[in-house]
């Protein structure tokens, strides 16, 4: 059966694989056998490779180099190069964080090969799907030249456990000074939280401009701990000063996809929408009941916020 | 200090967007189109560095000929002069294909620094700077939330999920800007004034030395097989808090099975 080579893309806080990962190496299955790739400085793949293993990968490539770490981009890049170049792989399929989409594309260049981003669902054919427009198109792609490389959109696909061998395979890592110009000197993480993170989570609950300020988001964080899920913020929330840049939702911001996405004080401008417009169920709560953000919602709520979320809230945790 | 900028123009986020149907790459004659409003963050860094280390903004466009509006916005706003791609071979160009073409480009020209958006907003690839940095070799300073340029180095804190990281490399590199990086400047009369007389360059594949055959929908590196409106959503329910909003909210979460 054919060879996948799915990159693992790891946790800072933990270093264990993100979830994307786990569906990385789920949606790569229908094109053949998954094989993961570890890069990053020497002692990454140790502690994960079980995880790996455990969803499909039937080998894992290891290749460990300080100068993976110590330099942007370019380094992983070469060394999906050099596997591609082995190993002839069916397909490449890499998480699609900002990263890897860059990965991605310099190893397209490498290798003279085409390259489809954000996709959410690959078919055995090697058609992929991916949301246009903010999320008003669907398109169906293919890759016409080359080994077909694919990222794949967080929460597109669910991780699906089928164990495999997981067989470790060191690979030589040789960086070209080519690929060492642009250095890492800081990674600095500005705020920590005990909520599940944003673009992984089943749940999120946002905050617009109508939360007013950065008190009252204490309302939203409220919300989100009784349903266990993620904060996030609009553009007008995040320059307003009312929450982190970090948490933003929309086209600028990050993309989410949860099950559910519940809106609070946002209008719904459709620059927000690509953020959140394929969440599978959304809720909004404005008081504006012309608010663009209802056209959207599968259930909304026409009030203050300030009486209703509090009270949902309340109601929520009695119930647990 | 010679800055380039990359400057796309993209159908306007906030009007209707479409795909055209008869060869599915997007539909930019009938489009709103506009200048990528990223692209303006990319601008005014360019402009702000040249405030502080001197030297002349390029503008550098690859698209059809209703891009000079596009052009003439960045030229407004303060940038010096403007190099035009345009050429009908070019449409329906793939990211690759698009990146050879930026990078021949930028070979004709001296630069000590390249800007460039975060990402356009028709695509949302998010990937130029990237390619770039591959094709001709110079490093990539992607996601910028603060740039300095100090000597010959310069140096970004790069945005991302919790934080940011601090990266850096020598010039001349190529920098993407998000939009949290400056607030971009609204053009003067002055400077609208000024930008009519500023020199902008047209150029060809061939004043570029790219074979045709080698861009363009044809020989893309990818292709849209079909496109679709996304189906509608079901009607969704509306309802009125008259003191019980609450409680109809967690009702319907509750029917959900989410509580
Ligand atoms: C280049 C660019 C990129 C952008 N990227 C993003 C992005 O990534 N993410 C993003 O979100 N936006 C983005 N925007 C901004 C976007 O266009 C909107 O301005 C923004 O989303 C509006 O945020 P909002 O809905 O919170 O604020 P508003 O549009 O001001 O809406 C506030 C809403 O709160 C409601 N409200 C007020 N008080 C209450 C109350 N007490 N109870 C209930 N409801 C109340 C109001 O009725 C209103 O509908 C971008 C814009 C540009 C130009
Ligand atoms: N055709 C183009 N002409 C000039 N600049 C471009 C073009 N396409 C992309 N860019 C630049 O690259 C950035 C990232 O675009 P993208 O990778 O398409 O999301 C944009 O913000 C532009 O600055």
């Amino acid at each position: 059966m054919a060879e996948v080579l799915v990159l693992a893309e790891l946790n800072p806080a933990d270093g264990g694989p993100r979830k994307t990962t786990l569906e990385a190496l789920t949606a790569a299955r229908v094109l053949g056998e998954p094989s993961a790739v570890v890069l990053g400085a020497p002692g990454t793949a140790a502690g994960i490779k079980d995880v790996l293993a455990e969803y499909g990968a039937v080998k894992v490539y290891v290749a460990e180099s300080d100068d993976v770490d110590a330099y942007l981009v370019a380094p992983k890049a070469e060394v999906l190069a050099q596997l591609v170049a082995e190993r002839s792989p069916a397909a490449v399929v890499i998480p699609s964080s900002p990263e890897g989409k860059e990965i991605a594309g310099r190893l397209a260049i490498k290798t003279g090969s085409g390259f489809l981003t954000d996709v959410t669902e690959i078919a055995a054919d090697g058609t992929a799907t991916q949301v246009a427009f903010a999320g008003a198109t669907i398109v169906h792609s293919q890759v016409t030249v080359g080994t077909p490389i694919y990222t794949l959109r967080g929460n597109s696909v669910t991780p699906e456990p089928a164990p495999a061998a997981g067989t470790e395979e060191a690979v030589q890592v040789a960086v070209s000074e080519a690929a060492k110009q642009t250095r890492v000197l800081d990674r600095v993480v500005e705020q920590k939280s005990n909520r599940p993170e944003l673009t992984e989570a089943a749940i999120v609950v946002s905050g617009g401009r109508g939360v007013a300020s950065a008190e009252n988001f204490s309302v939203i964080e409220g919300l989100a701990d009784s349903l266990g899920g993620a904060v996030g913020a609009s553009r007008a929330a995040v320059d307003s000063g009312f929450y982190p840049h970090s948490f933003q939702v929309g086209q600028t911001g990050k993309t989410v996809s949860p099950q559910l996405y519940i809106a609070v004080g946002i209008s719904g401008a459709i620059q927000h929408r690509a953020g959140m417009q394929t969440s599978k169920t959304i809720v909004a709560v404005n008081k504006d009941p012309e608010a663009p953000i209802f056209e959207l919602a599968d259930f909304g709520v026409v009030g203050d916020l300030f009486t209703v979320v509090p009270a949902a809230t309340e109601q929520i945790s009695a119930r647990k | 200090m010679n800055i380039v900028v990359l400057v796309k123009q993209v159908p306007d986020s906030g009007s209707e967007r479409k795909l055209d149907p008869s060869d599915n790459t997007v539909a930019r004659a009938t489009a709103d189109n506009v200048i990528n409003e990223m692209d303006e963050y990319a601008i005014e860094e360019a402009l702000t560095v040249k405030e502080a280390h001197g030297g002349e903004v390029t503008v550098l466009t690859v698209g059809p000929d209703t891009a000079t509006d596009a052009i003439r916005k960045a030229l407004s706003m303060g940038a010096d002069k403007a190099v035009h791609v345009s050429d009908p071979a070019i449409h329906g160009s793939c990211a690759p294909q698009t990146s050879a073409i930026i990078a021949a480009a930028l070979s004709q020209l001296e630069y000590d620094l390249v800007l460039c958006g975060a990402e356009s907003t028709d695509g949302q690839v998010s990937v130029m700077p990237a390619l770039i940095s591959e094709r001709l070799g110079i490093p990539q300073l992607s996601g910028a939330r603060k740039l300095t340029i100090e000597g010959s180095m310069a140096k970004i804190e790069r945005q991302t999920d919790g934080g940011y990281w601090e990266v850096e490399a020598p010039l001349p590199a190529i920098v993407s800007t998000w939009d949290t990086i400056n607030e971009p400047r609204y053009p003067s009369f002055k400077g609208i004034m000024a930008a009519k007389k500023k020199p902008v360059e047209t150029k060809t594949l061939a004043d570029l030395g790219i074979d045709p055959s080698t861009v363009g929908l044809a020989t893309a590196t990818s292709r849209v097989v079909d496109s679709a409106g996304r189906p509608p959503k079901g009607e969704g329910v509306k309802v009125a808090d008259e003191g019980d909003g609450a409680e109809k909210l967690v009702g319907y979460l509750a029917a959900q099975k989410i509580v």
